[in-house]
């Protein structure tokens, strides 16, 4: 168990380290420089720049800075606002992004096994049918559709009641988080319930539940300690990648909701070249989502009695 | 000639066959018993109509097939520039050769100064009293109301207010629209973002403060066109005639670009990426795949330690980042970078999946039989692997198809896509949100084909894994 978590782990920093290294030689492959930043500067102050950022030593000793103050946990200061450090940046705007995704993360899993399992149990009905059809149709629309939808009924509904029921954007309270997370989730929320849909039916034909008929246990009692149990799993190994796609996608969320979040931070830094933000970000977000993968293995190889960490 | 043979029996003792050559004869071939009741299928062939039996993925290919040449052949049929902007025709619903009213250029128009009215007098605000008439000078349309009321006695300037209901009291005009600083200037044409509505103006006589009562004037605008664009359809025009103006079927954009025509380009852009980012990927993981896969050993070990790597890397952060580091140069469309980006980190879900099909091939029988009669490992690859493998690699390409299209989407939804002027679905998505309150149409059109056609392609897939690879069969 110890050496599979240590080897896990070990990987992922090696994943890390990669993203880092991808993402330094990415930026310096950047046409333009964030110095010039669209003002004409003299040489004196350019020159003077350059040794405040570094930027006038060779590429290799500026890879070698980066990376020792990477592991120093040190992002560097931002080229575009004055003195402010990355670290800062992520101190202030990721907890932001981060409940929100949490918040989605939670709606989606609870939402979704419980609608993937009507649509199990009751397969062929009318309630799997329009699952289907939803699921579908989570899939299939953007999420920038449902936020612009979701706002404009929120609006109506502001207007109709005369009073605020949900605000339509801004972050500050609990009500703020309630639409642009349901927005978030939608489509991460479709592919659970498909998962868990189909990975029940899979379990439903399984001996043991035949078994478990045969020794004429109440159906509710084989649904909860013997169908739900074994179907669960494969939707906890798929709760890696959701937390990926739910982090990522907040890009667009933030963006429609205007909330600040590091999402709205990184495309804006993208926009103004801002070299020491975007590396930053795309590393501390890389590290973020490695290590939650691992997390989510681990916690499976706990939870499924099946799998053997050690032998891993 | 006879042939004489002996053969011990269980007896032990010799017992004589007589055998003549008819005996040696060739048997004739044995025909009529095992005649195939049924025509030989190949795999596509029984691919095929297993897919046409599901009504459901063949109303979303022929969807797929309809978009596809839509976007193809449409600028053949439907020939309006997608670039061109009418300024007299922004944010227009869609229409279809609806027939307008010329009128007079704004330019054209001229205030009326009153003269033997005095433009400055000094007078009490509270004693105004409200203008007497309220008039419209020409028909009221979308491209202009020109106004004029009576002068009032002792006003120094008027205000004008636009709403959309009825206005009760003075403090509930609506929009102020000017305000006039002369009290012998009673005219004005307003032409400020007009729909073809009913609209309450209102005049308000004004003496530094304004005065306790107004004039309404309700006014309900028809559709109208300028005369200098009216003569560009119509050499003839004349102020008052009627003309037909081109059919909008799906409305212009804020820049009265025709959205129809945009749809169309913005399609070529978004399924280009949407086809030919996977098929390339497809392409890249299909070699890479399969030399993995087949050779083994090292070179599987040292590849697919680079796809976990490249896997790993968070998918739309580092799509951004890719789109900058290849970038769009002032001018350039943007689609390069963006196809090069889509590419560079989506090769390896078909490089995987092609390694697993051939290392489970590669085992077995048939290609072990191939190999045993002396086959070579190009001709094992082309003969035997490659094409069993392509089933599940066409199931995953349909359905990388709309995940491209879904993320040229996003990214020109947040503006890091395509570079304006050029459209795709997405950049059309983000133009229209802007004006989703008032003109929804905008915003509407291009995010329903959107979903329409990732709806297809999704429907389509979910079809083509049941009907090429039996196994993965979704179970019903």
């Amino acid at each position: 168990m110890l050496r599979y978590v240590i080897k896990r782990l070990f990987s992922g920093l090696l994943t890390v380290y990669f993203i880092a290294t991808v993402t330094f030689l990415a930026m310096h492959f950047v046409p333009g420089d964030p110095i010039t930043g669209g003002k004409a500067r003299s040489p004196e102050i350019r020159k003077n720049l350059e040794q405040k950022y570094g930027l006038d030593k060779p590429v290799s000793v500026q890879y070698v800075i980066y990376i020792k103050n990477m592991l120093k946990g040190d992002f560097g200061i931002s080229y575009t606002q004055q003195n402010r450090s990355v670290n800062d940046i992520i101190r202030a705007h990721f907890p932001v992004s981060a409940t929100l995704g949490i918040f989605a993360i939670l709606i989606c899993t609870s939402v979704g096994i419980v609608m993937g399992s009507l649509a199990g149990v009751y397969r062929g009905r009318a309630i799997d049918k329009w699952g289907t059809f939803a699921v579908l149709i989570g899939i299939s629309v953007p999420s920038f559709v449902f936020a612009v939808f979701g706002q404009y009924l929120i609006t109506e509904i502001n207007k109709f009641t005369g009073s605020t029921f949900l605000p339509v954007g801004g972050w500050g309270t609990f009500k703020h988080m309630v639409l642009p997370a349901i927005v978030l989730e939608l489509s991460t929320l479709a592919f659970l319930t498909r998962l868990m849909r189909s990975s029940l039916l899979e379990v439903v034909n399984q001996d043991y539940i035949r078994t478990a008929k045969a020794k004429g246990l109440p159906q509710l009692r084989i649904f909860f300690s013997h169908e739900l149990r074994n179907a669960i799993l494969p939707v906890i190994t798929f709760l890696g990648p959701a937390i990926a796609a739910i982090t990522t996608g907040g890009f667009v969320v933030e963006y429609v909701f205007a909330i600040p979040g590091l999402g709205q931070y990184f495309v804006q830094a993208v926009q103004q070249l801002d070299y020491t933000v975007i590396m930053g970000l795309t590393v501390f977000y890389g590290a973020f989502l490695v290590f939650m993968v691992i997390l989510v293995d681990i916690i499976y190889g706990l939870i499924d009695p099946r799998i053997s960490l050690s032998k891993a | 000639m006879t042939l004489e043979t002996t053969t011990n029996t269980n007896q032990g003792k010799p017992q004589i066959i007589s055998l003549s050559s008819d005996d040696f004869a060739v048997a004739e071939k044995n025909t009529g018993t095992q005649v195939l009741s049924r025509p030989s299928l190949s795999y596509w062939k029984d691919a095929w109509i297993r897919l046409k039996k599901n009504k459901q993925s063949i109303v979303a290919l022929v969807t797929v097939i309809l978009v596809v040449l839509a976007t193809l052949f449409g600028p053949l049929l439907y020939q309006v520039d997608p670039a061109e902007q009418v300024m007299g025709r922004v944010s227009e619903g869609p229409s279809f050769g609806k027939h307008v009213t010329v009128i007079d250029d704004s330019s054209n128009f001229k205030d009326t100064i009153l003269e033997g009215v005095e433009a400055s007098p000094t007078f009490e605000a509270a004693k105004l009293e409200a203008a007497t008439t309220f008039e419209l000078t020409q028909p009221a349309s979308s491209q202009g109301v020109a106004l004029k009321w009576s002068p009032v006695k002792g006003a120094s300037g008027y205000a004008i207010y636009r709403a959309t209901e009825k206005p009760t009291v003075v403090t509930n005009l609506g929009v102020p629209i000017t305000e006039i600083t002369a009290g012998n200037q009673v005219t004005y044409l307003d032409n400020y973002d007009l729909k073809e509505k009913h609209y309450f103006y209102s005049v308000i006589a004004k003496n530094v403060e304004e005065a306790p009562t107004f004039k309404t004037l309700e006014v309900r605008l028809t559709e109208g066109i300028l005369l200098t664009d009216a003569q560009s359809i119509d050499p003839n025009a004349k102020i008052g005639d009627s003309v037909k103006i081109p059919a909008k079927p799906f409305g212009t954009d804020a820049l009265g670009r025709d959205l129809l025509s945009r749809l169309i380009s913005g399609g070529r852009v978004s399924l280009f990426i949407g086809f030919f980012a996977p098929f390339l990927s497809v392409l890249i993981g299909v070699a890479v795949g399969g030399i993995s896969g087949y050779f083994g050993g090292k070179t599987d070990n040292w590849i697919m330690r680079f796809t976990d790597f490249v896997m790993a890397l968070p998918f739309l952060l580092f799509m951004i980042l890719f789109k900058v580091v290849f970038g769009a140069g002032p001018g350039e469309d943007g689609i390069g970078p963006m196809l090069v980006s889509l590419v560079a980190l989506s090769w390896t879900g078909p490089t995987r999946l092609t390694r697993g099909q051939i290392l489970q091939l590669r085992e077995s029988e048939f290609v072990q039989a191939s190999r045993l009669l002396g086959a070579k490992p190009l001709y094992l690859i082309f003969r035997h692997l490659l094409p069993n493998t392509l089933g599940v690699i066409l199931v995953s390409l349909t359905f990388s198809i709309p995940s491209a299209i879904f993320t040229e989407a996003f990214l020109s939804f947040i503006g890091m896509g395509v570079a304006p002027p050029t459209a795709s679905w997405g950049s059309m998505c983000n133009d229209g949100v802007k004006s989703f309150l008032t003109t929804p149409h905008e915003f509407i059109f291009p995010a329903a084909i959107i979903a329409i056609v990732v709806l297809a392609f999704n429907i389509l897939g979910d079809g083509l894994r049941d009907a090429l690879d039996p196994k993965m069969r979704s179970i019903e």
